[in-house]
């Protein structure tokens, strides 16, 4: 009985017509598409993008070279030289992420006690040269002081939560 | 057309009128092809919930001829083993037959470019040459998966080639006539006097061996990305590829217009031996044929768009074990109803 049943299901296509109501019905469905360069998808503030370096408001740098992100980071990404400036004050002297071994985790984040490097919301950036890809110092600060309403803003968003 | 007689040496009158009539029927053709393939990547988006291109000109209008002026400034390589006479020959005898099937094709009760009585032999027997383009291509490649693509569209082709012809057979043998001009007069009346309601399996049967005789998803064994890379065409680039690609979109625009033709009523209007006859009579007939090619020409890209390739024993079981015997069947039902003159299709 099931030999016919079979047979006569397809002879007459009835799981081929199936097939064409189910792609019929999402003709007319509702299109996701976001169209991107005009419409952007919704972002989280824990986003993690591209870093940035932040200052106090005094302009001082935040980083007091004390190396937890560099110990945490799972990917060596990070690399730090340690100095003292003038002022007797524990600084940087060499502050770089490797944005090809970053696996954008956050870590270094989470890791570091006065929200000196951050991961920011910018996600549109690309390298023309070999060693673009070193995030040094300076362009970290740079980067910093560009987004820093937006960092401050999603730090303080994401404040009640930890 | 007299008028240019009266100037012009004799004959040449006749060859420029009928020069300018392929002009006619080409050049709207190829505009029709480049937006298919247009319409093919928007219907085809839109069922996977996307909305297709939309990029160049309103709406992506712009598309099809971005596309042709890319495909034409693009190199067009030659294998160094490839046998370059045939290689260059082969995307032309793919477009040829496609392209010259249409001059026996009416497009109104009086707009047809060669009334030929024998026309739907003509078109059986252009739509089965194509198949050397491909053949050939597949050799004059040197390349193994060119070849290996080449032999399973032969082999597909002529397998379909046989229930397509039958089923065409069906049709004739219902309208009495070979001439496609008489075959659409036979289904004069109204929407349930044409012909798709007593030949509904020859119907069916006769558009899928179209699919299947276009190399078309999902009986596109012939090109099968995912196993030979692109099949007889891998070889091919820029303008020969392109030449490949207007020769499959013709093809299909042909397919689905013969099935309008023989199955519903070409040209006829739908309204016909209704109150809504007189309503619509301003509407011209190519008009009428233009939507009912655009349904099966729909068809094609639905198919695409849902089934998945079948694997090729079962394109060659459902040819020879499912459609042979079906068609041959249905030909002594419609043999029997016209001896017994069935009203009221065969009376």
């Amino acid at each position: 009985m099931t030999v016919f049943k079979n047979y006569i299901k397809s002879l007459f296509l009835l799981e081929l017509l199936k097939g064409l109501r189910l792609t019929g019905r999402y003709f007319f469905a509702k299109k996701f598409t976001v169209q991107y360069p005009e419409e952007r998808a919704p972002m989280s503030p824990r986003f993690r993008g591209l870093h940035a370096q932040r200052r106090y408001d005094n302009g001082e740098e935040r980083c007091i070279a004390c190396k937890l992100c560099e110990a945490t980071c799972p990917a060596l990404a990070i690399t730090i030289d340690v100095e003292a400036r003038e002022d007797g004050s524990r600084r940087t002297s060499r502050y770089d992420i490797d944005l090809f071994k970053c696996i954008f985790c956050g870590f270094c984040q989470e890791s570091c006690p006065v929200d000196a490097i951050v991961e920011t919301r910018v996600y549109e950036y690309a390298f023309e040269k070999r060693g673009e890809n070193i995030m040094t110092k300076d362009k970290l600060l740079a980067v910093g002081d560009e987004h820093e309403s937006q960092i401050s803003a999603d730090i303080a968003a994401q404040a009640k939560y930890r | 057309m007299e008028l240019l007689d009266s100037f012009l040496p004799h004959g040449l009158a006749t060859v420029i009128w009928i020069v300018l009539k392929i002009v006619l029927i080409v050049l709207p053709l190829m505009v029709l092809v480049a937006y298919y393939t247009l319409a093919e990547r928007k219907v085809i988006g839109f069922m996977q919930v996307r909305i297709g291109p939309n990029r160049v000109g309103p709406n992506g209008l712009g598309q099809p001829i971005a596309d042709a002026l890319k495909l034409m400034f693009k190199e067009i390589i030659l294998p160094t083993k490839a046998n370059k006479v045939l290689f260059l020959i082969a995307p032309l005898l793919t477009l040829g037959p496609a392209l010259a099937a249409w001059a026996v094709f009416p497009f109104d009760a009086e707009l047809v470019l060669a009334d030929v009585n024998a026309g739907l032999l003509y078109i059986l027997a252009l739509t089965s040459v194509g198949v050397y383009g491909v053949i050939i291509a597949g050799w004059a490649s040197n390349s193994k998966y060119a070849l290996l693509g080449a032999v399973r569209s032969a082999a597909q082709i002529v397998s379909y080639e046989i229930a397509m012809g039958f089923a065409i057979v069906g049709v004739l043998v219902a309208a009495g006539s070979l001439n496609l001009g008489d075959i659409v007069r036979a289904q004069d009346g109204s929407l349930f006097h044409w012909f798709w309601l007593p030949l509904f399996p020859l119907l069916v049967i006769y558009f899928i061996s179209g699919v299947a005789e276009t190399n078309r998803a999902p009986f596109d064994v012939a090109e099968g990305e995912s196993e030979i890379v692109a099949g007889f065409h891998v070889e091919y680039s820029g303008m020969t590829f392109a030449v490949f690609f207007l020769g499959e979109y013709a093809n299909m625009i042909l397919i689905s217009a013969l099935t309008a033709l023989m199955f519903l009523g070409g040209w006829l209007s739908p309204f016909q031996g209704t109150f809504l006859e007189p309503v619509f009579a301003w509407v011209p007939g190519l008009v009428w044929l233009f939507l009912k090619t655009a349904i099966f020409a729909f068809l094609f890209l639905w198919f695409r768009a849902t089934f998945p390739r079948y694997r090729y024993d079962q394109i060659m079981r459902l040819g020879w074990k499912v459609f042979i015997p079906i068609t041959i069947v249905w030909i002594m039902v419609v043999g029997l109803a016209v001896v017994l003159e069935l009203p009221w299709w065969f009376d």
